[in-house]
């Protein structure tokens, strides 16, 4: 049955994949550079600058560059990648300019690897094969199969240099049936995921794959998983092992710039699906299949908003895609816009499908101007195409896109502020209902969704709801991405599935406690959220848990705290967050976040008195209770989880006038040990108020009345003489 | 133009005198957005180019805008004065920005803050007295993974320690003063 949409797809491939072919890559050296602010701001240009001069010197026409997003493993960037075909991939970390030399000259020139310089020891061992065997819920049961081929392998004396065996957490290609009966293996770099159920298939796979070079057919999965080709390129690293990546699927693959690459990793053909059912209540109950919740922090069902918005008797609709990221911490939204922006806009232009807009927004903050760039250049192109604009993809439907800059308010995140910002006001928030669905921008029917959101889309229509469904909990389907960051060792963006506990998250994926600390608590949802203390660690990752726990998912954020971090010092570097950001226009968030800074400024100087514990409870409730829009409500979140979980630090700081942590600077003084320092008037030269006096070779002292307590003298003396007490 | 928004009998003269304020690109974009549905919502868009070409939003540009956009003054700076981002006074040539995000936060964000008050002797908000540097801070810049960072103009630093923030300062310093000493030849 010929469709037009159906042939505006299959042309539009078709003149990709010639654009592609034409560039010529086909059979060259692929070196792969990370390009975004996180890759930018550590050297990535400078990498890739130096690379073209060595090509150019080196009068190869054999290689290419190829420029990616961000793979969301920024302590360890700028990553470079070094695609040879036929072997398995190379990565590099902390690439600079003497770097790009080792591996031009040796890597890629004489064929050298350099395990020094690869991508989380990725290089330890060298292999022929790898083979990564699924331990996700499904198919982790069958871990025994593993244990079989490790023993086959070992009697066939097949061992290092020829495989390497790794595990991973779920590829995405198990289903109900599967459960408890098969398990997944990808075998790089061969591009096959296997699915075995018995010792049978493995004795298979050893004598024909692995010996003999020829893929076993009979067990090869045809239909390709969401994340395989991330995984084609990734899966050797622990570190992107243990997630799962739908909404980031393509994040650190794909040339973010460039239209034909998106649709060569299955770009548009979820929107061509949609757009050729002619049937928008399709792609709404798949996404209530799906259980997809709001990833901006609410985790309200989209597929009911999307009904909601549908069912409104005024045809003129808008569709806004949130990309205002105002967690201060918190750096998803920008990772996806910068680094897929077409998969955004794909899965915003199926949600206006679905809901029936004729116009979008994108609110993009300010502070982002890559991602603004990227999707500019996305929606252009995506024009010239014929994906926007009269008649999309020859549907008959028409619909385009818009962009909208934030100015630096928090509070703008807040949808009805942010219609209002969108219409050229004031940000500020209105009270609801009548919510946006219902009345939006200039009156009319508007449905707001966040970046990942979005980006969830296309896969929930390409491999269906009820899959989406089943990679999260019964009550929320898929994953969720978090940017982890503060005291952990890996920071970085991390994707798993809904219902991955917490500590997996810091400790797995991201290594733990930097300096092998203590834990002291994981803070989720950033100034609206709260801590979750160590002791809950075990945690699932969803939207009830958290709140029950007194957190929140909120957008992403999370914040490993270390036993060095002092409570009532975050939980106020939060609260003077949300008192300056308050918009002022109601009187409990405005007057409540003043005067609750106030007292726990008073706490932090030593002032405090234990009356005003009960003092800040009540005025968190009030706030939390009274107050008109989210801002103001959730405001009090982590004064209250603090003083649920930290109550003592507050208690130590009133009674004792102790900071044990040694944070809150009122509370602490430096002087030097008149034993141990030897006179190198270091500190004194360092001192910016100069209140270090005493001569060469004697011990030095600190005048107290005008010292500033900077502790730049503690951090300067190397003989551990100046203590801080 | 077709548009009638003649308001005043000395309209042609207060479109003139508000024209030589406005860069051409400028112009361009409140003309091309006349007429258009909503086109009092491009307000915050109009305060972001004035913004980029100027440094900050003047009130001889705050006015132009608001007369040629057809848009009350008093809408033009609330608005300015409401989103943070827009800066009423001019600022150094170069920016320092102290990213206060929480991520920063945690790995020290305040006591670069501290260093780089007492190396410029400002506080945030404030500009050298030889204008060569403004001193701001920032909620999250993106980078938290690198954190604690500093923007200076366009690049982002990160890591950051204090004693670097100093020498990130003295490169600027020295730039200035080669460009000072090649001008001064020429
Ligand atoms: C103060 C405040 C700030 C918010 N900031 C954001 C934000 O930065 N990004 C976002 O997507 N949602 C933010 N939200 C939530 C939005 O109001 C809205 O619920 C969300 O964008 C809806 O999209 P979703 O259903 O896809 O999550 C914020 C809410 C409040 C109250
Ligand atoms: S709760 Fe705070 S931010 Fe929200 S409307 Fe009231 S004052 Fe403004
Ligand atoms: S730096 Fe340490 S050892 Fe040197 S003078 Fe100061 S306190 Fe003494
Ligand atoms: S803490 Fe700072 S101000 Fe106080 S003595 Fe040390 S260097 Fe000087
Ligand atoms: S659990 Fe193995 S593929 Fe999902
Ligand atoms: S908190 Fe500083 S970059 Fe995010």
């Amino acid at each position: 049955m010929s469709n037009p949409v159906t042939e505006f797809y299959q042309a539009l491939i078709a003149r990709a994949d010639q654009t592609l072919a034409e560039r010529g890559d086909a059979g060259k050296t692929v070196i792969q550079i990370g390009s975004a602010t996180c890759e930018h701001a550590a050297g990535s240009l400078d990498v890739m600058d130096e690379f073209l001069k060595h090509i150019q010197s080196s009068g190869r026409e054999d290689i290419a560059i190829h420029k990616t997003g961000c793979t969301g493993r920024c302590s360890k960037e700028p990553i470079v990648g070094v695609l040879t075909p036929g072997k398995p991939p190379v990565k590099y970390e902390r690439v600079n300019r003497e770097v790009v030399h080792k591996i031009f000259t040796n890597h890629i020139q004489k064929g050298i690897l350099l395990p020094e310089h690869a991508l989380d020891g990725s290089l330890e061992e060298e292999y022929q094969y790898e083979l990564i065997f699924c331990e996700g819920q499904r198919c982790g049961r069958l871990a025994n199969l593993k244990t079989y081929f490790e023993s086959k392998a070992k009697e066939a004396g097949i061992g290092r240099g020829v495989v390497k065996i790794d595990t991973h957490r779920c590829f995405g290609t198990c289903s109900g049936e599967t459960e408890g009966k098969a398990t997944h293996i990808l075998v790089r770099p061969s591009k096959v995921i296997y699915r075995v159920y018995t010792e049978k298939d493995i004795d298979e796979i050893l004598d024909q794959h692995i010996l003999a070079g020829k893929v076993v057919e009979r067990l090869a999965i045809k239909e390709k998983p969401v994340a395989q080709n991330f995984f084609d390129l990734y899966a050797d690293v622990k570190f992107f092992n243990a997630q799962n990546r739908v909404a980031m699927r393509n994040s650190g693959i794909v040339d973010p710039e460039s239209l034909e690459e998106y649709l060569k990793f299955g770009g548009f053909r979820a929107l061509a699906t949609s757009l050729s059912k002619s049937d928008p209540e399709w792609v709404i109950n798949e996404v209530l299949k799906a259980k997809l919740r709001g990833r901006g922090g609410g985790g309200f069902l989209t597929g009911k908003k999307w009904q909601f918005a549908a069912a409104n008797e005024e045809k003129t609709r808008y569709i806004v895609c949130n990309g205002d990221e105002g967690d201060p911490g918190a750096f998803m939204d920008r990772g996806m816009l910068e680094s897929d922006p077409f998969n955004i806009v794909e899965g915003m232009i199926i949600g206006a499908y679905a809901i029936g807009a004729c116009k979008g927004f994108y609110y993009i903050r300010a502070e982002y101007p890559l991602a603004i760039k990227r999707i500019e250049n996305a929606i252009r192109k995506c024009r010239e195409a014929g994906l926007l604009g009269e008649n999309v993809m020859g549907s008959g439907w028409s619909f385009d896109l818009e962009i909208r800059l934030g100015a630096g308010a928090f509070v703008c995140g807040e949808e009805t502020a942010l219609i209002r910002s969108i219409e050229g006001e004031r940000g500020q928030p209105k009270v609801r209902p009548p919510f946006p669905t219902t009345r939006g921008l200039w009156g009319k029917p508007t449905c707001i969704n966040n970046v990942e959101t979005f980006a969830n889309i296309s896969a929930i229509i390409n491999y269906g709801g009820d899959w989406f469904a089943q990679v999260g909990t019964q009550a929320s389907g898929g994953t969720k991405v978090f940017a982890l960051a503060g005291k952990v060792k890996h920071t970085g963006l991390v994707e798993v599935p809904l219902g991955t506990p917490l500590k997996e998250v810091v400790f797995t994926i991201g290594g733990g406690v930097l300096d092998d600390k203590a834990l002291k608590a994981i803070q989720t949802g950033g100034p609206a959220g709260g801590f979750i203390p160590a002791k809950w660690s075990d945690m699932e990752v969803d939207f009830d848990p958290l709140a029950k726990a007194g957190s929140i998912m909120g957008s992403g954020g999370m914040i490993v705290l270390s036993e060095e971090d002092c409570m009532v010092d975050i939980s106020k570097f939060y609260l003077t967050f949300t008192q300056e950001e308050s918009c002022g226009k109601c009187t409990p968030c405005r007057e409540g976040t003043t005067r609750m800074l106030e007292i726990l400024e008073k706490i932090t100087s030593g002032k405090g008195e234990l009356s005003d514990l009960d003092r800040l409870e009540r005025l968190a409730r009030l706030c939390q209770q009274t107050s008109l829009c989210g801002l103001g409500r959730a405001a009090p979140n982590p004064i209250l989880s603090s003083l649920k979980h930290f109550r003592e630090e507050y208690v130590e700081h009133i009674v004792d006038k102790k900071c044990s942590t040694k944070k809150c600077v009122a509370l602490i003084r430096y002087q030097i040990n008149p034993e141990t320092c030897i006179g190198c008037t270091v500190c004194a030269r360092n001192c910016p108020v100069e209140c270090i006096t005493g001569t060469r070779k004697e011990a030095h002292v600190i005048d107290q009345e005008r010292c500033v307590k900077c502790g730049q003298c503690f951090e300067v003396c190397r003989f551990d003489a100046v203590e801080r007490i | 133009m077709s548009h009638a928004i003649a308001n005043t009998d000395n309209w042609a003269e207060v479109k003139a005198a508000c024209e030589a304020v406005l860069p051409k690109h400028i112009l361009d974009f409140i003309e091309a957005n006349h007429g258009q549905a909503h086109s009092e919502s491009q307000l915050i868009a109009i305060l972001h180019l004035v913004q980029g070409h100027f440094g900050f939003l003047g009130q001889e540009q705050m006015h132009a805008v608001a007369q040629l956009a057809q848009i009350p003054l008093a809408k033009v700076t609330g608005v300015a004065t409401f989103y943070h981002y827009f800066r009423l006074q001019p600022r150094g040539k170069h920016i320092i920005n102290v990213c206060l995000g929480t991520a920063c936060y945690v790995k020290g964000a305040d006591k670069l803050s501290q260093r780089l008050m007492d190396e410029l002797g400002i506080q945030f908000g404030e500009t050298t007295k030889d204008g060569l540097f403004s001193l701001e801070s920032t909620r999250c810049l993106g980078t938290c993974g690198l954190a604690p960072v500093i923007m200076v103009d366009d690049q982002v630093y990160g890591p950051v320690s204090p004693a670097e923030a100093s020498l990130i300062v003295d490169k600027y310093l020295k730039k200035e003063k080669g460009a000072k000493a090649e001008a001064a030849k020429a």
